[in-house]
């Protein structure tokens, strides 16, 4: 059984007050989840990630298309109780507890009270909200909101977990929370669907992503086989040297990226570091790391839409 | 059942959002009307506070209805609060009933503490126990089930406007739903034919609230009928019903943006 099944899925939302027109938030989605996985669901802003997510938790119908999940058309109720959501940007009774958020959203679940006090105090320890438990939420701050949200969205132990992008409003040290969280359902045979348009967040927790792009799915895998890694390429940190010596590394680099004292330097292939190295040594500099150039999202955003453009301009032509 | 949880939760916003606040000013109207009443009459002296109580007993309430009433579930779209409500195995006729019944909890609180304080009112002007202090309870009743339907009217108009037109609009109704019963005396006495069947139509869309007003009556010393009672309570259900029914099929159909 797959957790998730999309097919065909389309929104246009309208828009306009007078002249109402459609606007094509999500175009013919396509994408399979299996059981147990990580997935990523990366895209830039208004790429349609919050629009598909809706969606899936019926807060929006689609114009065309259904979706599934465990098998289930969206609208069964067992099925409902067998998922969680953190949507984005969450927000909450603001004049309720953490503690009674819980609770609240436990009966909905229809657990009973014993089940529903231990499940709240698991949570919140885990969430790390259990010193502000008993506090009202409107005194939370953005990042003790996201995790009161994933700590509902947990509640009734979730087969699959949706996440909108859990890591956002977080700090450095929250994110990692989040992100050993994430990987501790996923060891828990948990399937998560979580979107997020930073890599580095998905880079370490995903088995497969899917690639969104205004409303198009770009591509989809392993991470590792989306992102081309050139593994030739090199790019080489120097520090000390001068504009002179840049002058003079630019005859072997691919591209120079000044940085505060000193330089990213890149080049084709190991042979060129020993040209970049010697020249640097000769002008007194020092050499701070070389690492393989690996495609950043941003890179392969650039890729995809140029490539993309071309395909529709042969298309045209 | 997912209605109840949703209700309590929906009244405990009320109480934590200090609605009940308003009857620290009801007292306070009470405790003022039977001290500068104190010149008048005993019996005249009752009979205004029964006028006065029950009045503001449905002036409060209507204003409750109304005012929470538009924004039960307009603040929950805006405020996001429903996002993750609605992915739960919730369905939104639930959720829209679980919101209405929280609401007349609250109204039914409010306005038994209020019964209660007129009561207490007529025993300290009569000074001592007197069949006035049962007779307002009746009536009371009929209030109820009058701002039970100022609710759910509310609580349609803000399932497809913004809260200022459906207070408006919600506000307006209760005016002509109060004296819609004069429609039903001006179409007799109209005789030709569009008029009149445009007449009748209204007085039966429009909610007759004469149906629910026993307060001068009351005054006087008169308790409504049980066959009052009774034809009130069922008009009552069926309005409701109605109404919820058109706001559960409008609500069906939104998209959360
Ligand atoms: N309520 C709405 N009305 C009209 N257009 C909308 C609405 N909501 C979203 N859109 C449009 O749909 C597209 C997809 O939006 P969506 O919120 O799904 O993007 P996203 O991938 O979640 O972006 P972000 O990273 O900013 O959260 C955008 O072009 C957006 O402008
Ligand atoms: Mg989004």
């Amino acid at each position: 059984m797959l957790a998730l099944e999309i097919n065909n899925l389309t929104k246009d939302y309208t828009v306009g007050f007078w002249k109402k027109r459609p606007v094509r938030a999500l175009n013919d989605l396509n994408l399979q989840v299996g059981m147990g996985e990580s997935f990523g669901f990366l895209g830039p802003n208004g790429a349609g990630k919050t629009t598909t997510l809706k969606i899936l938790m019926r807060l929006i119908y689609p114009t065309t298309g259904e979706a599934k999940i465990l098998g289930c058309p969206l609208d069964d109720m067992q099925m409902r109780a067998r998922i969680g959501y953190l949507p984005e940007q969450p927000y909450f009774y603001d004049y309720l507890t953490a503690r009674e958020l819980l609770n609240y959203c436990a009966k909905i679940f229809g657990l009973n009270k014993a089940e529903a006090l231990k499940r709240t105090d698991d949570l919140l320890k885990r969430v790390g909200l259990f010193e502000a438990a008993d506090k009202q939420l409107r005194k939370y701050s953005k990042g003790m909101l996201q995790r009161a949200g994933l700590a509902q969205a947990l509640i009734n132990d979730p087969e699959v977990l949706f996440l909108d992008e859990p890591m956002s409003g977080l700090d450095p040290l929250g994110r990692r929370e989040v992100r050993d969280l994430i990987a501790a359902l996923r060891d828990q045979g948990k399937t998560v669907f979580f979107s997020s348009h930073v890599l580095s967040d998905v880079e370490a927790l995903c088995d497969r992503v899917a690639i969104m792009n205004k409303g198009c799915l770009i591509e989809s895998g392993k991470l590792s086989d989306i992102l081309k890694s050139r593994t030739n390429e090199l790019e080489a940190v120097v520090t000390g040297i001068d504009e002179a010596t840049l002058n003079e590394l630019q005859v072997f680099a691919t591209q120079i990226v000044p940085a505060p004292e000193g330089a990213h330097v890149r080049v084709q292939s190991d042979k060129e570091i020993e040209y970049v190295l010697s020249i640097v040594h000769r002008a007194g500099g020092r050499l701070v790391s070389v690492n393989p150039v690996r495609e950043s999202l941003e890179d392969l955003f650039v890729r995809e839409i140029s490539e993309n453009a071309k395909v529709a301009k042969q298309a045209a032509s | 059942m997912k209605v109840v949880p949703i209700a309590l939760n929906t009244f405990r916003e009320s109480v934590r959002d200090r609605v009940l606040y308003n009857l620290i000013l009801f007292v306070l109207l009470l405790v003022g009307a039977s001290i500068f009443l104190g010149e008048l009459s005993m019996s005249q002296e009752s009979k205004i506070i029964v006028d006065i109580g029950l009045s503001a007993m449905r002036i409060f309430g209507v204003l409750i209805s109304i005012f929470i009433g538009i924004g039960l579930v307009y603040k929950e779209i805006d405020k996001r609060t429903i996002y993750s409500l609605l992915a739960k195995p919730l369905h939104r006729h639930e959720f829209i009933l679980g919101k209405y019944f929280g609401l007349c909890l609250t109204l039914f609180v409010n306005s038994v503490v209020m019964a209660l304080g007129i009561s207490l009112a007529l025993l300290f002007v009569k000074g001592g126990a007197d069949p006035i202090q049962i007779k307002i309870w009746p009536t009371a009743y009929l209030i109820f089930l009058e701002l039970m339907v100022m609710t759910a009217i509310s609580l349609l108009f803000s399932s497809f406007s913004s809260p200022a037109l459906s207070a408006l609009l919600a506000f307006f109704l209760f005016i002509i739903g109060t004296f819609s019963a004069d429609l039903k005396l001006f179409a007799a006495t109209v005789g030709s034919g569009v008029v009149k069947v445009m007449c009748q139509a209204l007085y039966y869309v429009l909610p007759n609230l004469a149906n629910f007003n026993f307060i001068m009556a009351t005054a006087h010393g008169n308790t409504p009928s049980v066959g009052m009672m009774g034809a009130a309570t069922m008009y009552a259900a069926l309005y409701i019903s109605a109404l919820l029914a058109a706001t559960v099929m409008i609500f069906q159909r939104r998209n959360f943006k």
